[in-house]
Parts: structure tokens; C-alpha cells; sequence
């Protein structure tokens, strides 16, 4: 019985251990292993020995990527597919830095620190997530973050545009001009955005998910419209 | 429902130790007690499984010290162990994993709030179109929504239109940033307010509850929203005021009647009503005056003491500077 309890013992531990496989079964067929988790372990593993230049270089164009995406919003799922949150990261930060400078007179502490930017998009986008989610969609939460997040690239070069044209000066043609390529990139982002989430509501809540997302890129649009120079 | 279901997904909370360690006559074991979800006793759980592996990998240790392959082959030994540490390990891990993500369902479950959400878009635009409609009818306690996707969505609408007021009027913000001041300012009255009409209602027994206030009020909203869209274009008081007591007053009207309607007794229907009446009209009021350009020095002087805590910085408006005739007339209208 003791032999019998450690043959018991032993035997789920079958797999593991390349100590013995039972006598009686014949052991034929080709020994293909899938290629599954195991596998994508030692993948891991593999590209910790790569040059950090190799992975950079692999993430950045990742990133460029789904840049492109956005720029040509066709409904594909790469977008979903392999989300990832350094392309909403890069683009909030450059959006916030843009967007330094401008102050009236050093007391003037009403436009938007970098601090402020930040906040506003990531806690817009996660209630725009969370709202999404409420209505019943089908998807995942950092999915949805980082559509929003890669929907900001045109108001991002609208902001770039704003900061050129403001350059050569802020009448009344520039302020037409600045409106003009806002509105333009605004319109962009949303119908870039609902381009990914709305395919993931029910058909007759497209416009609950839709208006959130709009007030969104209206208020970043409007930060990006009225931002003035310091003198 | 939640250890059923996990349950369901791989047929025994504890599957993979089952198909591993013990081949069927231990499993009722560790099955039974932790079916029960809310036992609570995870710990335990865990505590027992890591004593049988134990156990378990001291068995097979014995075991293979009497194997005669394995003889003073001490490296296979280390093999099997390092092989039974990390599943182990995996298994704590995957434990560890479970327990948290049941404990943050538990907790941080938004399916509680889904029921609040479900709502159609027709639905929506048919509840806004009625906030500015009062019903009449007072003796039966009237139908409130509960949902508090509109709410939510006409508050941040109410904040962006704010931001745009603000930056058209150049208000000077010194403690605080615009964007945090609008958002402060909406939301603080909306669940500020609702919060205290809801604690007077319970004081004096009225039939309304907590959603059903927030629901209410955030409707209410919908008139400030259109006055205060208006008006931050079309710079024109007297408008302001007709739109002030037009649009302010029938939603005022509406979340009144409401409350009436489910009030008994004289006293209460004039605090509750009272109360919210004038916080509505005067919260429109300030949002008006606080966040708007003042053109004419002439109403700067005159709304001198309905200033709210931001301060105003006295700009110098070359273009728009009294001249001593207007200045004469000051004193006349103060009169008045």
C-alpha cells in the first residue's frame, strides 16, 4: 500500500519531473509542444539580452504605428488589439509643455499648469471609460484609455500649428486661422475616437458614449484655442 | 452569485491543485470549504494547501531517496524541488491573484451603479425637455427618474460652458486654477445641494430619496446650462435677466412641484421649497455675475456688494473709463 501511496504521489508530478513516465504506456506520436504560454515565457526571457536600442526602436514604432491609425482612422482593431499607454503618455506630455508659457503678467495663474493637463486628460479619459463601461460596452478599460489617449495627436499638432501661427502674431486673422485648424482637429479626434469605441456599444447608445467624448475634445480643444503667449 | 461563477470558470476554485496533487480522494477536501465563498477563510485555505504540498514533497523526497537511480544523485533531488518550489509559488501566486480580484469585486464593483445608467438617448432628451416643464399636479407624489447619467453629463456640460465664460471674460483667478474652479463650483453645488435639500427632506419626512434628489437637481441644471450659453455670447443684461427668470424659474418650477408633491404638511412644502427655490435662482445668479465681463463700469459699481470671494482686479479699460458725466449719474441711480 505504501509503494502504491507514493505512485499516487508521484504521478501528477508526471509532467514536471523528467524523472520517469509510467513503463506501460507506449509512448509514440511526434512531440510537438504549442506553442503557449510556456513558450511566450522564454520569449521573455530571450529579449531581456537584446540591446536597449532594439527595444526602444520596437516601441517607438509600435507607437508610430498606431500614430497612423489615428491619422487614417479605418475601422481596424490594431488600435484595440494591442493597446499600450506610451503613445497617450508622449502625447499628454507634449500637449502639457505646449501649452506652458502661457501667462498674461506673472500673476495671471489661470491658464492651465502642466499639472492641470495631465488631470484633466487622464481623469477625463478614465470617466469617459468608466461611463462607457456603465452603458454596457464590450470593452476593456486600458483599451479604452488608450484609444482616447491616441486621439489627441491632431489636437496636439493643431496645439503645435496654434504655437507657429501665434509667432508671426495674435490679431483677429490669426485667431481665425487658430479657430479654423481647432475646430478641423477637433472634429478629427472625435470622429477618430468613436470610430473605435462606438463599434464596441449596442447600437442604440452610440450617442450616450459619443457626447461624453465630445465634451472632452471640446474642452482640450478650447484650452488649445485660447491659449495666449506670454508678452 | 460571484464564487458560483467564478466557480463555473474552471469547474473548482482550487482545479488546478486538484488535478495535480491528489488524484480524486482528497479532493472533496479542499472542494467543500472553499465552494463557500464567503467563508473569508482563504488564508486558511492556503495555509492547509502549503502544509500538504509539504507534505507532499516530503513524500516524494522519500520516495525518490529510495529509488536506486537516485542514489547520492543529489542534483535530482534539487531538480524535483526547485520544479514542486515553483509551482508552488505559481500557485500562491495564482491564490493571491483570486482573492484579491474577489475582494475588489466586492468593493470597487461598478456593476453597482450600472443600474443608473440605463438609459436610451430618447430617454435622455425627452427628460431634459421636461425638467422645464412644471406638472401640475401636486396631490400624488410625482414620477422621478432615477438615473444619473443626465446629471452627470449636463454637470460637466455646465462646467465646460463656465470654462468659456470664463476665458472670455478674463477673469483673474488668484487662488486656484479656472479649470479647477469651474469644476469645483458645478459639482460642489450639484451633490452639495442635493445633499442638503436630501437632509432636509429627511428632517421633515418628505418621500424622496437620495438619488431621486441628485437625479432632480441635475436636471435643474439644464435651464442654467441654456441661459448660461446664451448669455456668455449675447452680452445683454436685460436678456440675461428675462432668460434668468424665464428658463431659471420654470426649472425651478418643476423641481418645486416634484417636492411639493411628495411633502405633507405646510411648514415642510415652505422650507424644502423655499430653500431649494432660492438656491437654484441665486446659484444662476452668481454663475452669471461671477464668471462674466462686465463691460460698463457703471454695473460694476452697482453690483459693488453681490461680489463673490474671487476677487476682481480693477482693470484699466482705457476705451471704457467713466467720464465725469456717467459719474455724475451714479450717485442718482445709488439713490434709486
Amino acid at each position: 500500500m505504501a509503494t502504491a501511496a507514493e505512485e499516487e504521489a508521484n504521478r501528477p508530478f508526471a509532467g514536471l519531473s523528467d524523472v520517469s513516465i509510467s513503463e506501460d504506456i507506449p509512448v509514440e506520436g511526434d512531440i510537438s509542444v504549442p506553442v503557449g504560454p510556456s513558450a511566450r515565457r522564454d520569449d521573455e526571457f530571450s529579449t531581456l539580452d537584446e540591446p536597449v536600442k532594439e527595444t526602444v526602436l520596437r516601441d517607438l514604432r509600435a507607437v508610430g504605428k498606431k500614430f497612423v491609425h489615428v491619422l487614417y482612422p479605418k475601422r481596424s482593431t490594431a488600435l484595440l488589439r494591442d493597446w499600450d499607454l506610451w503613445g497617450p503618455l508622449l502625447l499628454c506630455v507634449t500637449l502639457a509643455l505646449l501649452l506652458q508659457g502661457g501667462a498674461a503678467d506673472s500673476d495671471y495663474q489661470g491658464g492651465p499648469q502642466f499639472a492641470e493637463v495631465f488631470v484633466i486628460v487622464w481623469f477625463g479619459s478614465i470617466i469617459i471609460t468608466i461611463n462607457s463601461k456603465l452603458l454596457g460596452g464590450t470593452i476593456s478599460f486600458f483599451q479604452s484609455l488608450c484609444v482616447l489617449g491616441y486621439c489627441i495627436l491632431p489636437l496636439t499638432v493643431a496645439m503645435a500649428v496654434c504655437r507657429i501661427v501665434l509667432v508671426a502674431g495674435s490679431g483677429s486673422v490669426s485667431f481665425a486661422v487658430r479657430l479654423v485648424v481647432v475646430t478641423a482637429s477637433f472634429g478629427w479626434s472625435t470622429f477618430a475616437s468613436t470610430a473605435f469605441l462606438a463599434d464596441s456599444q449596442p447600437a442604440n447608445r452610440k450617442a450616450l458614449v459619443v457626447y461624453p467624448v465630445f465634451l472632452f475634445y471640446f474642452v482640450i480643444g478650447w484650452m488649445v484655442l485660447t491659449f495666449s503667449p506670454s508678452q | 452569485t460571484m464564487s458560483a461563477g467564478s466557480g463555473n470558470k474552471n469547474t473548482e476554485p482550487w482545479g488546478s491543485f486538484d488535478d495535480n496533487l491528489i488524484q480524486g480522494s482528497g479532493s472533496a477536501v479542499i472542494d467543500m470549504e472553499n465552494m463557500d465563498d464567503t467563508s473569508g477563510s482563504s488564508f486558511e485555505d492556503m495555509g492547509e494547501l502549503h502544509q500538504r504540498m509539504k507534505e507532499e514533497e516530503e513524500v516524494t523526497e522519500e520516495a525518490a531517496a529510495t529509488e536506486d537511480h537516485e542514489d547520492g544523485e543529489f542534483l535530482g533531488m534539487k531538480g524535483l524541488k526547485g520544479q514542486l518550489g515553483r509551482q508552488v509559488a505559481d500557485e500562491v501566486w495564482q491564490a493571491g491573484k483570486r482573492q484579491a480580484s474577489r475582494a475588489f469585486n466586492l468593493y470597487a464593483n461598478i456593476d453597482i451603479l450600472r443600474p443608473y445608467f440605463d438609459v436610451e438617448p430618447v430617454q435622455v432628451r425627452s427628460r431634459l425637455m421636461e425638467s422645464m416643464i412644471p406638472v401640475r399636479m401636486i396631490n400624488f407624489p410625482q414620477k422621478i427618474a432615477g438615473e444619473l447619467y443626465g446629471p452627470l453629463m449636463l454637470v460637466f456640460t455646465l462646467v465646460a460652458i463656465l470654462l468659456h465664460g470664463m476665458k472670455t471674460s478674463d477673469t483673474i483667478i488668484r487662488e486656484g486654477t479656472l479649470m479647477g474652479t469651474a469644476i469645483g463650483t458645478c459639482f460642489g453645488y450639484w451633490l452639495g445641494v442635493s445633499s442638503f435639500i436630501y437632509f432636509l427632506a429627511y428632517l421633515v419626512n418628505a418621500q424622496i430619496t437620495m438619488l431621486q434628489m441628485l437625479s432632480l437637481l441635475g436636471y435643474g441644471l439644464f435651464g442654467h446650462c441654456v441661459v448660461l450659453l446664451v448669455s456668455y455670447n449675447i452680452h445683454f443684461h436685460f436678456l440675461f435677466y428675462v432668460l434668468w427668470l424665464l428658463c431659471g424659474g420654470l426649472s425651478t418650477l418643476r423641481m418645486v412641484a416634484a417636492l411639493l408633491s411628495r411633502t405633507v404638511g405646510q411648514t415642510p412644502r415652505l422650507l424644502l421649497c423655499g430653500t431649494l427655490s432660492v438656491l437654484h435662482m441665486l446659484f444662476l445668479l452668481y454663475l452669471h455675475f461671477a464668471y462674466h465681463k462686465i463691460v460698463e463700469g457703471l454695473l460694476d459699481s452697482l453690483e459693488g456688494p453681490n461680489m463673490v470671494p474671487m476677487q476682481r482686479v480693477a482693470r484699466d479699460v482705457p476705451e471704457l473709463t467713466i467720464n465725469a458725466t456717467v459719474r455724475s449719474l451714479v450717485p442718482l441711480l445709488r439713490a434709486h
